[in-house]
Formats: C-alpha cells, sequence, structure tokens
C-alpha cells in the first residue's frame, strides 16, 4: 500500500470512528469517571440547586453505607438473587436445551421459539402480569396450586415468599436466552465422539458427564458470569412488583441506589452504592473466571 | 427429572430406535414446558378481553365469559396511552437507526481502516462492556441537567446513540470483506466515502439487521434510564406509563392486563417476524469476550 492511500486510509478511519468515540467517551466513560468523585461528595437535592454547597468527603459514603443497616439488608438481597437465581436460571436453561436439543424431539424451532418469547417481552409489562398471577385470592398460582392441595400463600405479601416468587418470575423471563446459547453450544459437540463414547459402551448419564459437559465448558463459563451480572443487577422486578418489600425484603442494591438517588437525591451516597455494585461484580467475575481456569475447563473464549 | 436423566433418557433411547415410551415422555416435558412458558402469555391477553372485575372472581376464570375491547378504548382514549406508544416508537426508532449508522461507521474502521492508536482504542472501547450502566447514570443525570436535556426525547435517547457492542458485532462482520475488494475499488479512484456505502454497506445488511432488532427491542423494553430522566407524563415511554398508570389502577385488573398487552404485542410481532436476525445476534454475543 502507498503512502498516500495509506493516509487517506488513516484519516478515513478515524473520521469514520469518531462519532462512536466521542459521543461513548462524553455519555459513558465521562459519566463513570464523574460518578468516582461524585461518590467522594456529600452531592444532595441543595447541591442541585447550588453547586457551591458540595463538600468533599473522602471515603465517607463508602463508610456510611459499610454503616447502615439498610446497605447490608439490600447486599443480603442482591447476593440471594445472584447466587440462588442465577444457578437456577442455568439449571434451567441447560435442562431445556438438553430436551430441545434430544435427538429425540421433534419441532426443535417451535419449542425454541416458545421458550424464548418471554426474553423479548417487555419485563415491566410481565411483572405486572405476575404481580395478578401472585395474587393471594384470585391468581392463577394459588388457584392451580390449590387444585394440587397446596394452602394459598400471599407470595408478594411474604416476607419469605416475595423473593423466591421474584426469582420464579427472573427465570422464566431470561432462560430462553441462555437456553439459545446452549442449544448451540450442543450442537458443536461433534457426533463421532458421542458414538465413540457408545461404542465403549458408555451409557447415556456417563456421556453426558464425560462428552457433553465437558465439550459445553467454555459455553457454560460465558453464560454463568453473564447470568451472574444479570441477576447483580436486577431491579424492575421488585420495583414494579414488591417496591422493594415487604420489609424491604425484595430491595436489591440497584433498587436502593434509585431510592437514594433518585427519591432522596443523595446523589453522592447513591454514587458510592454504585461503585460497591460495580467492585461486587468484578469481583465476581473474577472468582469465576479464576476458578474456571483452576479447573483447566475450556478458560475464555475469543 | 434433571437434565442429565433427560438427555441420557433421550439418548439411550435414540440410540435403540425404537418407537418406546421415551420420545412419549420427551414430548410430554416439552410441550408442559412450553405450556407453563406461554400460560402469563396468553392469560394476560384472555384477562385483557374479560369484562371488568372478571379475573378477579373466584375461581378464576380462564376465558372471558364475553370478550371485550373496552379496556383497549379507554386506553386510548381517556388514559393517552397512545401518546406513550407514540414516544416509545419514536425513541426506539430514532435510537436504532442512531446506532445502526454510528456502530456501521466505526466497525468498519476498527475492522478495515488502521489508523494510529487504533488497537489500543478498541480495547479500551471493550472494557465499558465490564462496567455496568448503573455506574454513570447518576452523574448522567447530572450532566444532562446542566444541558436542560433532562425531561427530553434527547435525553431518552442518549443510552442509544452509539453502542460498544454494535461496534463489536460489525467489526467481526467487516473483518471478513475481503480486502482485494476495497483496494481494487481504490484504485478505480473510489473515496473512502463512496466505498462505505457503495460496498462496504451492502456487505453488512444482514449483520445490520440483526444490530437493528437488537437494539430495537432493548430501547423499547428498557426502564430504568426513561424512568430517571422523564419527569413530564407527556413524554413517558410505555413501560414507565404503564408502571405509573399501575399506581392509580392497581385494582383494574383488566385494564392493566391490556395495557401489558399494547406494551409486549408490538416486540413479540418484531420478534415473531424477524426471529432469524435476533436469533443470530443472541448468538454473535455469546462470543464476545
Amino acid at each position: 500500500m502507498s503512502g498516500p492511500l495509506a493516509g487517506r486510509q488513516a484519516r478515513a478511519g478515524l473520521v469514520f470512528a469518531l462519532p462512536s468515540v466521542v459521543l461513548i467517551l462524553v455519555f459513558f466513560f465521562g459519566p463513570v469517571l464523574w460518578g468516582l468523585w461524585l461518590s467522594l461528595t456529600d452531592f444532595d437535592l441543595y447541591a442541585i440547586g447550588d453547586p457551591s454547597t458540595v463538600r468533599f468527603v473522602g471515603l465517607g459514603n463508602y463508610a456510611r453505607a459499610l454503616e447502615s443497616g439498610e446497605f447490608w439488608n439490600a447486599l443480603r438481597v442482591t447476593l440471594l438473587y445472584a447466587f440462588v437465581g442465577a444457578p437456577i436460571s442455568v439449571a434451567v436453561s441447560l435442562a431445556a436445551a438438553l430436551l430441545v436439543d434430544s435427538r429425540l424431539a421433534r419441532w426443535k424451532p417451535f419449542f425454541r421459539a416458545v421458550y424464548f418469547a418471554p426474553v423479548v417481552t417487555t419485563l415491566v409489562a410481565v411483572a405486572i402480569v405476575w404481580r395478578y398471577l401472585y395474587q393471594p385470592q384470585y391468581g392463577l398460582v394459588n388457584a392451580f396450586l390449590g387444585r394440587l392441595g397446596v394452602p394459598a400463600v400471599d407470595w408478594l405479601g411474604d416476607p419469605h415468599w416475595a423473593l423466591p416468587a421474584i426469582l420464579v418470575l427472573a427465570v422464566w423471563k431470561n432462560f430462553g436466552y441462555n437456553l439459545l446459547i446452549f442449544v448451540a453450544g450442543l450442537q458443536a459437540v461433534p457426533r463421532e465422539l458421542h458414538e465413540a463414547a457408545a461404542l465403549d459402551g458408555a451409557g447415556g448419564w456417563q456421556r453426558f458427564r464425560h462428552v457433553t459437559l465437558p465439550a459445553l465448558a467454555p459455553v457454560s463459563l460465558f453464560v454463568s458470569v453473564t447470568t451472574l451480572i444479570n441477576y447483580f443487577q436486577l431491579f424492575a422486578e421488585p420495583y414494579v412488583m414488591t417496591q422493594g418489600g415487604p420489609l424491604r425484603s425484595t430491595t436489591s442494591l440497584v433498587l436502593y441506589m434509585y431510592e437514594q438517588g433518585f427519591r432522596w437525591w443523595r446523589l453522592g451516597f447513591a454514587a458510592s452504592l454504585a461503585f460497591l455494585l460495580f467492585a461486587l461484580i468484578l469481583a465476581a467475575t473474577l472468582v469465576q473466571l479464576r476458578l474456571q481456569a483452576r479447573r483447566g475447563g475450556g478458560g475464555a473464549r475469543a | 427429572m434433571s437434565a442429565g436423566e433427560a438427555a441420557g433418557a433421550a439418548r439411550a433411547a435414540g440410540d435403540r430406535r425404537g418407537p418406546g415410551a421415551a420420545p412419549l415422555a420427551l414430548h410430554a416435558v416439552l410441550i408442559a414446558g412450553a405450556a407453563l412458558t406461554v400460560a402469563p402469555i396468553l392469560w394476560m391477553v384472555s384477562a385483557s378481553l374479560m369484562s371488568p372485575g372478571e379475573a378477579n372472581t373466584a375461581p378464576p376464570p380462564l376465558l372471558p365469559g364475553r370478550a371485550t375491547l373496552e379496556h383497549f378504548r379507554e386506553l386510548f382514549t381517556h388514559l393517552d396511552l397512545a401518546r406513550a406508544f407514540a414516544n416509545s416508537l419514536l425513541v426506539s426508532v430514532l435510537g436504532t437507526l442512531c446506532v445502526l449508522f454510528t456502530s456501521s461507521l466505526a466497525g468498519y474502521a476498527f475492522a478495515k481502516l488502521p489508523f494510529p492508536g487504533r488497537e489500543g482504542l478498541f480495547r479500551f472501547l471493550l472494557t465499558a462492556m465490564l462496567v455496568p450502566a448503573q455506574v454513570g447514570m447518576l452523574p448522567l443525570f447530572l450532566m444532562l441537567k446542566q444541558l436542560g436535556l433532562v425531561n427530553s426525547y434527547a435525553g431518552v435517547l442518549v443510552p442509544w446513540l452509539a453502542s460498544v457492542f454494535g461496534i463489536f458485532l460489525v467489526r467481526q462482520v467487516a473483518l471478513a470483506i475481503p480486502q482485494d475488494l476495497l483496494d481494487s475499488a481504490r484504485l478505480d479512484g473510489a473515496g473512502e466515502g463512496r466505498i462505505y456505502t457503495s460496498i462496504v454497506l451492502p456487505l453488512l445488511a444482514p449483520v445490520l439487521a440483526t444490530l437493528a432488532v437488537f437494539v430495537f427491542m432493548s430501547s423499547w423494553n428498557d426502564f430504568l434510564w426513561p424512568l430517571v430522566v422523564l419527569s413530564d407524563e407527556r413524554l413517558y415511554t410505555l413501560p414507565v406509563a404503564l408502571a405509573s398508570l399501575m399506581g392509580e389502577h392497581v385494582q383494574d385488573t383488566e385494564l392493566m392486563m391490556a395495557g401489558s398487552v399494547v406494551t409486549v404485542l408490538p416486540v413479540l410481532l418484531v420478534f415473531v417476524v424477524l426471529q432469524r436476525w435476533y436469533i443470530r445476534g443472541v448468538m454473535a454475543g455469546s462470543v464476545k469476550g
């Protein structure tokens, strides 16, 4: 490639990349850095009117968060969402993927599309639908369970049941996404591997354990990391279904951050919550990657 | 039945190739699963057609005694949900066009037009995918407030102007464009802009279709950001309007279900029609690293 042509291409490349790069710097990386500063200040309702009242408070907001019972409650709830919800979600996706991808299954595209349908629905709308399904007197959930002899439960009104009830909605809404990814992973397992194992006398379970699962390892890593991250950020479900109640038993960190930031306008404090969530997500992701690497299973995908 | 058992049973039965009970059991499970999955959606549609109060009777009816469209009429006349629908449509269409424009240019540049610092810049942009969107949300709100963009269409659009995921997706496909094709166009005297519009864009059409479906659905379904940035009811997008409607009409099950139908139906339709492109996007997303 000659000099002037290469120069022309470099100029064009810069011009083409510029709109995206500028927009992402201004509206994403800029705010993230500003957020870090914000989390070190006492920015509140008064500061919105008069920014000169803002004071630098160092790590004060973080200290306040770690001393507040509300924060620990939201953290506990978020960890429950993430470490109970995400594994269940992944397990349901994998089970459904194995069924849909089974050699005996017919109408595969149909089942795949049906299982995927909840993924494309609007979360707020289906959270409202489920709120009515969970209604203790007239809800279909209790009507259905009543047929099986299960006594009526006030799903969203009982502090013990509200969180599991929200997780059921979340799993229902999301499992189709990972199902597709698992199906793609399963289809990439060479048929010969199964046939060779069958010739060696491996039964169905053994082949699942020693052929299918190892082949799925890289996909599983991707799926578990992204699913965990999504469950760490649960917001609309409790916002719409329970407003974080009863007794704050469903208030996630993001919901807590939203309340502090946009209901009480404690923006400095809320920013510190956002960075605590970020740290948590980063830590969980790194631990998961490390675990997977140690087990020697697949490693990261390109 | 666990996943392993089910698969094991299915595979074992497959090997025997007998017309045994396994295929029957498998399809029973698949159909039961499908029924459970669509039940909430079907009930939503059914309840939206019931007379007022009908859904709140015991035992709860599955089908309306006499189907009525009065709730939809109510939503589009007194409650002005048509406006929220138009807002959602406007934001989603504009957002989709913006992301398509910026991502197709940048994705192509990062794949095929070397400039100094390009690789480093690309890697830097990718780190954005690690940062949860909520981290930048509070300052972004303050920033838009200073710019006077809070409570405006422009404000809702801000997250949908450019997309790191979009750049990544387009770049993957653009990398496969044959260099000879571009070079021979250059020898023929075509400018870089012309090469982009007449050679690159047509080749990118499939991946842009995928990206379009993706962005349209995500922006249509988005809740937290429009909730934060909009305060004027007249600008509400559907999810925000629906959540706010819930405040006053929580007792009106049938009305709320009609509102949910209005919100969900467009995306479900887009999905059914453009399934192929959407599924491709999910698969492409699964190999991002």
